[in-house]
């Protein structure tokens, strides 16, 4: 990787004495997303360096697991990821699966993968709106998107009780059926959404003040992106063709038929990260229209014993959550408690590459790349 | 693209357009109309919300049938301790994640509704201040007895001992369960009826197995008497 190197002739400048600028933004910058702090070092307003400090959100997660039961830590895993709890639940319970035999029923299957779609477009939706808050339009494109996302959300509340924490999976199946009309309404918002799309996109997508603004702006070379174990929508943005969908074809993803966006790789900058997310949302509810299509009736979980203690075995599960690969990686010990229990956070290792993202760029620059980074502290810190 | 501030003009007409359509359609606007709620008392359960044919889309259902904040007792009908199906078996206090449930079980059994002699809880607290509403406790429950209430005015000027809930306000009626969650109730209720027969009928087969086993047992030995007497 090649860094950019300071302008220090500034700093020699004939009558002029310059020096570098140290920044602490954060950790409660309103374009942080949450409690996170980036230490910049600037030379004007040229990056020179930059320092992601986190950990302000640390609740122990990983080590709270390891000291009760395997359902018990279910209700956790909302938290982790707090805009997208179906898929958090998806990645723990597909892991604590491996552990037991268990065969998970059809319309289980199908009513997950209707959840982890919404929850996909619930994520980008909500991204996108963040991400141009951090360009400074403030307003009309989080509200469009909140607004859409909030029907989204009503749909998972009238399912599990629960708008964003909604501890729905279970070790083999879900908690309860959905309710009755559930579907169609379900079926009504899913095709209401590409026409919020096309909204959306003539709305944002041709507006010279975000071309400009993102354009050029981040650039993640696709080798950079590979070595440094970037996944999800930021990699396919940097021009490869990974979606574990299709590659793992997890739960009953082979059925369905849908396209993986993704680029040529030559720039991956900003605009790259937010189309790809803009053209995911409609892959996503293609998978959607399917699925509503051919949803059987039928239980909804499987056999599965009330005292969970698995036979000693290390297993990792993991999905394509919106943000990238979330995986669950679970030793048992023959108790009802998992030995070691980790999590593979998309969010914390996509901002790996935040510093060189950012070196050379303006300080303003900055706070576009970490939007569209998509994090979220709660699973960054966990 | 032509003309420079083109793309600009066109989300200018996306805006034009959301904000003429928000008032002729409801799903244009970006906030929540509550204008048709009650005025003087939020709604408290599911019966209370006047809603219309279609209603519940656009609007955020506060109250459903699934909806869950806080966990209640429950008993069957009758005086709330002579009827409490929760027996102190204490295993969601041990699977509650955040820990915000305590029991004391009682020294000497008491009879439950079904006239059989039984523990129960005599402390039986949760603090809602550290209940996190997931359900593992309804779901652990081996005899039904905890539900999760929808009720969720429950501000208090105490935030030690008002969010500390104890037994006697944690108990609710069945009937109370029925009025919240009517399709859940339904099938819980069935649920226990149907486990009830199953082990009545389980009993029952095991009583007549053991009642063959004796008759068997008699005739063998009857048997065994009689070619005793035909040796002698």
């Amino acid at each position: 990787m090649t860094l950019a190197a300071p302008n220090y002739e500034l700093l020699h400048q004939e009558g002029l004495e310059t020096s570098l600028l140290e920044i602490s933004m954060g950790p409660h910058h309103p374009s942080t997303h949450g409690v996170f702090r980036m230490d910049v070092k600037l030379d004007g307003e040229t990056v020179v360096d930059l320092k992601p400090v986190f950990g302000y959100l640390h609740r122990n997660h990983e080590k709270l697991a390891e000291n009760m039961t395997y359902l018990s830590s279910m209700p956790f895993t909302d938290r982790l990821d707090y805009f997208n709890s179906m898929t958090n639940n998806w990645a723990y319970a597909l892991a604590a699966e491996k552990l037991i035999e268990v065969e998970v029923p059809e319309r289980a299957e199908y009513l997950r993968v209707i959840m982890a779609e919404l929850t996909r477009l619930v994520n980008h939706v909500t991204l996108v709106g963040f991400f141009m808050n951090d360009l400074g339009a403030l307003g009309t494109p989080l509200m469009y998107a909140f607004r859409e996302r909030e029907k989204i959300l009503d749909l998972f509340e009238q399912a599990s009780g629960a708008r964003m924490m909604c501890n729905y999976f279970r070790f083999g199946g879900l908690r309860n059926d959905v309710p009755e009309g559930w579907l169609d309404r379900t079926r009504e918002v899913v095709d209401r959404f590409p026409a919020f799309l096309d909204e959306y996109e003539r709305l944002l997508c041709e507006n010279e003040i975000i071309l400009s603004r993102t354009q050029g702006v981040g650039n993640l070379s696709r080798e950079l992106a590979v070595n440094a174990g970037i996944t999800g929508p930021m990699l396919r943005a940097s021009g490869v063709n990974y979606d574990l969908r299709k590659v793992d074809a997890y739960g009953i993803y082979d059925r369905f038929k849908f396209r993986v966006p993704y680029t040529d790789g030559d720039t991956g900058d900003c605009y790259d990260r937010f189309m790809i997310r803009m053209l995911e949302m409609r892959e996503s509810v293609a998978i959607l229209k399917q699925a509503l299509a051919d949803i059987p009736e039928g239980d909804i979980i499987g056999k599965v014993s009330k005292v969970f203690k698995p036979k000693p075995a290390e297993v990792y599960g993991r999905i394509e959550g919106p943000k990238g690969e979330l995986g669950f990686y679970l030793i048992a010990d023959g108790t009802t408690k998992p030995y070691r229990y980790r999590v593979r956070p998309p969010s914390l290792i996509n901002l790996t590459v935040l510093r060189d993202m950012c070196l050379g760029g303006q300080i303003a620059d900055a706070v576009i790349i970490l939007g569209s980074i998509d994090i979220v502290l709660g699973e960054v810190d966990r | 693209m032509s003309i420079l501030g083109g793309g600009i003009f066109k989300g200018m007409g996306v805006t034009l357009r959301n904000f003429v359509g928000s008032y002729f359609r409801k799903e244009r606007l970006t906030t929540n109309d509550y204008s048709w709620r009650p005025e003087n008392k939020l709604p408290q359960s599911i019966g209370d919300y006047p809603k219309e044919e279609g209603e519940q889309l656009s609007d955020t259902t506060t109250v459903n049938h699934y909806s869950r904040n806080f966990p209640m007792l429950l008993h069957d009908t009758g005086e709330p301790m002579d009827t409490i199906r929760c027996v102190a078996c204490r295993i969601c206090e041990r699977e509650c994640p955040p820990q915000c449930i305590y029991i004391e079980k009682s020294t000497e059994k008491k009879e439950d509704a079904d006239g059989k002699p039984q523990f129960y809880p005599a402390k039986f607290d949760i603090d809602v201040s550290v209940c996190m509403s997931c359900q593992i406790c309804v779901e652990v429950c081996p005899f039904d007895a905890i539900v999760m209430n929808s009720q969720f005015e429950l501000s208090t000027p105490d935030r030690f001992g008002g969010l500390l809930v104890r037994r006697d306000d944690l108990l609710k009626s069945n009937d109370y369960y029925h009025k919240i969650h009517p399709q859940e109730a339904a099938s819980r209720d069935q649920k226990m009826a149907d486990e009830k027969a199953a082990k009545e009928a389980k009993k029952k087969a095991a009583a007549e197995k053991v009642k063959a086993a004796a008759e068997a047992k008699a005739a063998a030995a009857e048997a065994a008497n009689e070619s005793k007497k035909d040796t002698e």
